[in-house]
């Protein structure tokens, strides 16, 4: 193993020498040795020491970098301080890597922040730090040779630095941490220092361990589920189980019986058809000492709910009106045409249809959502789990009446995210309990609240059809979908055309195909929609990828071939959607091709076990994902799990593996088992045992990523490991057994007709 | 951390302190003013007793009592083992485990798996970077601490046999975690 491979070790040991060393100064008094990564992160700013915002250089060369991003598990904590240790040019095993608060600021030009963007979502942590991060290390540097320059005397650009030291012409050394006190008083530079060049980084590309994974091993890792306050009141809801419904009457007589019960506050609901700025169901909050006697409490509420308007939502009937919607054909809003799709069906030798049916998800963080917030007269203090602080930070200010700048928002690790958190709804109750209460309030949801008051993934169904020619070449392609808008009670989202989020204009096989049609039909239901992980991207790669696969069967081709004649010649088309602005086929066909050949394709079995394949671009990068399956009895076995992808220059390799692992594991969980659905206007599944995860036992025991080398900018990470797996799941599955899955969740479907 | 003003209940002065206050886990009330008589339990070796609800599950007592919050709650119901902790070396799941049935047994957190140095699980997780969001690692530790002390070499089925979930997907990396954490356990004759 590397020196830098057990560097992370290290710095977690560190930071306990770190601390105890530090308590001595009168900024850290009172901060407890053993629980050293509680450190005030706002110290980061206000040291003596302090060069620029995110860097802190200790006098005995220990570098404390701030970690501005949202942690949710994609690797943030890590991966953006490495941008900038790289530029500052330390040495990993000298860096102790903290969380940054949310760094609001009132400027001339009206609402900033110090630290640039802080929120996780749509893959841009790694670009965005990519462009500003890098630059942050490199100006902290620049701070520092001028320092050294100014004490030597000597012209600054004659000065080189190595791990944490600057080194004069004749060999003499000044470390950082003597230099950092008058480096932290000098001017900033004018314009924009130049940046190292590839060949020259240390960090970058380096399998760089979790920075506080000695925090989440001993359990002292804070997560916003952890915070407290003294003097708070834990806060559970009872909200209204009917899409929409509202809060009839109540009778807290046996509720404030409990003992540890102090409070108990109706929660109005959001306006009708008026979006989600706030609280998304009507409810009546529980207020106690602990936690227990809170869910004590809301169990023994008697509550009278009105249903609303949707008590005669169900799922099945949701589906009966998407196909309705696609068999007429009639009011669909267009999202790309090219060419004549209905004369290349009138002129085709043959068309291939086929239809997929996608069902709500849950995000089922496994932190569920929370919040704890204390609004004082002037102040309002936030400590939350959090995709969106600036969101939060705005809807605190709306529901208060307090000015930004007096808001504190501390963030904390975030027990998953996967676009949960990027509604603040959580937020906005928590406020409107404190409010009531006149007390800091901590809201707990619980696994039902999470299951049943979600933002869900959408519900549609894709309408696919191909057309080919004598030569079996593709020359028009159809995709329709009637799907539930993501822009249903959402001002943002409505801004936005109604399709986006279940279909992407510019996605494959769009400019690869000379008669292209894309339609949306909206669907109406009352359940709250939001971004699910990947979001347009999972909705719609099941649908592409499944087809593509079912064409190949019905003319005979090899769907590898297939796909590739289509990508055709390397080269960049436009594409306009997030991720852009262009899609290089040639990348893409880099990906499938290296897949392809590590699971073994075209080679003839006879073991009865059947490959899939399938490929996605989602937010810049490039995946490709591969299944080797069998299926023995009414089990599905997963014997080989392969995923390729080009996300451009990898930062932190380990970090980028474990983000494809998990993202592709995440998509088998879900393409298997889960649904979310609705009967009368209710959601029906409330826990684990109806919303099965994928334990242990049944996903694969390796997930075989290959991270292509390449020197093009960075992308995310966290969301291209998604969407190709189901769809390469579902085409292994059909090799291996014939049967051909079109509605998701895979497995009741399979059983059903095996 | 957020800290307010004077404390309502003397209960939340006694019992609940903010995060940065809390220098050490501090044992609830040991002399009950009346019945019913406390419970008596050990927690990471030290004695605690609580004198509530005893139905109450030992999750919450860890958590909003003893502000020991490494171990988490994922479901309350038994399904999804975040709030896995050790009671008499046994993984079990403390959200489904009354503070009744808890009193008289040992209890060992994910705090408390440390001694001198990391415990060879925990040092086997950090060396195979298994956390991506860490929020039900805890959990799964403590059960593959179980597990290696019941199958010091435990084979891939055994380690099949851990139903905590993962949300992120890290299985993988637990697996080789574990596989790891023996061997190290091995070699430290542990």
């Amino acid at each position: 193993m590397s020196r830098r491979d057990a560097a992370p070790v290290d710095a977690g040991r560190r930071r306990f020498l770190s601390v105890s060393l530090a308590a001595g100064g009168a900024l850290l008094v009172g901060v407890r040795l053993a629980r050293a990564q509680e450190i005030e992160p706002e110290l980061l700013g206000e040291d003596l020491t302090a060069v620029g915002p995110f860097v802190r250089i200790e006098r005995d060369n220990r570098v404390v970098i701030g970690a501005r991003g949202c942690e949710i598990g994609q690797g943030v904590m890590t991966s953006l301080p490495m941008l900038i240790a790289e530029e500052l040019d330390v040495d990993w095993s000298q860096v102790l890597v903290v969380q940054l608060p949310y760094g609001y600021a009132d400027t001339d030009k009206g609402p900033s922040n110090r630290y640039g963007d802080q929120g996780a979502g749509g893959s841009t942590s790694i670009p965005n730090g990519w462009k500003d991060l890098r630059q942050a290390g490199a100006t902290a540097r620049w701070l520092l040779l001028q320092a050294a320059a100014a004490e030597w005397k000597i012209a600054a650009d004659s000065l080189r630095t190595e791990a944490g030291e600057v080194i004069a012409p004749d060999g003499r050394t000044l470390s950082y941490g003597a230099l950092a006190r008058s480096a932290a008083s000098l001017s900033l530079p004018d314009k924009p220092v130049p940046l190292k060049s590839p060949a020259q980084y240390r960090i970058i590309g380096q399998p760089i361990r979790t920075a506080d994974a000695r925090a989440i091993v001993t359990g002292r890792s804070q997560y916003g589920i952890d915070a407290w306050a003294a003097n708070a009141l834990v806060a559970v809801i009872a909200r209204c189980p009917h899409l929409d419904g509202t809060l009839d009457s109540f009778d807290d007589t046996e509720t404030r019986k409990v003992a540890g019960v102090r409070d108990v506050v109706a929660i109005p609901g959001p306006k009708p058809d008026a979006p989600f700025d706030g609280v998304l169901a009507a409810g009546v909050a529980v207020l106690a000492t602990n936690t227990w006697s809170a869910l004590k409490g809301r169990e023994a509420l008697k509550i009278g709910w009105k249903p609303g308007p949707w008590t005669k939502e169900s799922t099945t009937a949701l589906a009966a009106r998407a196909h309705e919607l696609l068999d007429n054909d009639e009011d669909g809003l267009e999202v790309r045409a090219d060419g004549d799709f209905a004369k290349a069906r009138k002129q085709a030798r043959l068309v291939v249809e086929a239809r997929y049916e996608m069902p709500f998800l849950a995000h089922a963080t496994m932190e569920p959502p929370g919040a704890l917030i204390e609004i004082n007269q002037d102040r309002a203090r936030l400590v939350a789990s959090l995709q969106d602080p600036d969101g939060a930070s705005e809807l605190i200010s709306r529901m208060t009446g307090l000015p930004r700048k007096a808001i504190e928002i501390r963030m904390t690790r975030a027990g998953g995210g996967f676009g949960r958190r990027l509604r603040n709804d959580f937020v906005a109750e928590a406020v409107v309990i404190a409010k009531e209460a006149g007390k800091p309030v901590k809201l707990m949801w619980t696994r039902e609240d999470d299951l049943q008051h979600d933002f869900y993934r959408p519900f549609g169904v894709h309408a696919m059809a191909a057309t080919l020619d004598r030569k079996k070449q593709v020359t028009g392609w159809s995709h329709r979908v009637a799907a539930t808008p993501l822009g249903y009670r959402n001002d943002a989202a409505a801004k936005r055309p109604a399709w986006s989020g279940t279909i992407g204009a510019d996605d494959f096989p769009a400019g690869l195909v000379a008669n292209l049609d894309k339609r949306f039909f909206a669907l109406e239901s009352g359940l709250p929609r939001g971004p699910w992980r990947a979001p347009v991207h999972t909705f719609q790669a099941f649908a592409i990828q499944c087809f593509i696969d079912e064409i190949a069967v019905a003319t005979k081709q090899d769907a590898l071939a297939l796909r590739l004649d289509l990508l055709g010649e390397p080269r960049q088309i436009p594409y306009e959607g997030h991720g852009g602005p262009v899609f290089d086929t040639g990348r893409m066909a880099n990906v499938l091709k290296i897949a392809a050949e590590k699971i073994g394709w075209g080679a003839r079995r006879s073991d009865g076990h059947g490959l899939g394949l399938a490929c996605h671009f989602t937010f810049g990068g490039y995946a490709a994902h591969a299944f080797e399956v069998s299926v023995e009895g009414n089990d599905l076995i997963i014997h080989r799990v392969v995923c390729v992808a080009d996300i451009g220059r990898v930062i932190n390799p380990l970090g980028a593996q474990a983000q494809m692992m998990g993202g592709t594991i995440d998509a088998i969980s879900t393409a298997l088992n889960l649904a979310v659905t609705v009967k009368e206007g209710q959601v029906q599944q409330k826990n684990f045992p109806d919303y099965p995860l994928l334990r242990m036992a049944h996903a694969p025991r390796n997930v075989e990523v290959t991270l292509v080398e390449s020197d093009a900018d960075p992308s995310g990470a966290g969301e291209i490991g998604v969407p190709g797996a189901a769809p390469a799941l579902a085409n292994a599955v059909h090799a291996a057994t014939t049967v051909r899955v079109r509605k998701l969740p895979l497995m009741p479907e399979l059983l059903k007709r095996l | 951390m957020i800290r307010a003003g004077a404390c309502a209940a003397a209960e939340i002065a006694e019992n609940r302190m903010s995060q940065s206050e809390n220098a050490a886990p501090a044992p609830a009330k040991r002399a009950p003013a009346q019945p019913p008589a406390p419970l008596a339990l050990s927690i990471n070796d030290k004695p605690y007793y609580h004198e509530g609800d005893p139905q109450m599950p030992l999750l919450w007592f860890l958590r909003d009592t003893l502000r020991l919050t490494g171990t988490k709650y994922g479901c309350g119901v038994g399904a999804c083992g975040a709030c896995t902790v050790l009671v008499d070396g046994k993984a079990t799941r403390s959200c489904m485990l009354p503070m009744q049935a808890a009193a008289g047994h040992s209890v060992t957190t994910i705090e408390g798996l440390e001694t001198d140095a990391l415990h060879p699980v925990q040092q086997a997780w950090i060396e195979e970077d298994v956390a991506q969001c860490g929020y039900c690692q805890a959990g799964q530790i403590l059960a593959a601490v179980d597990l290696l002390k019941r199958r010091p070499k435990p084979g891939e089925d055994d380690i099949s046999a851990i139903t905590n979930l993962c949300r992120c997907g890290t299985y993988p990396r637990i697996r080789k975690a574990i596989l790891r954490a023996a061997a190290l356990a091995q070699g430290q004759g542990k």
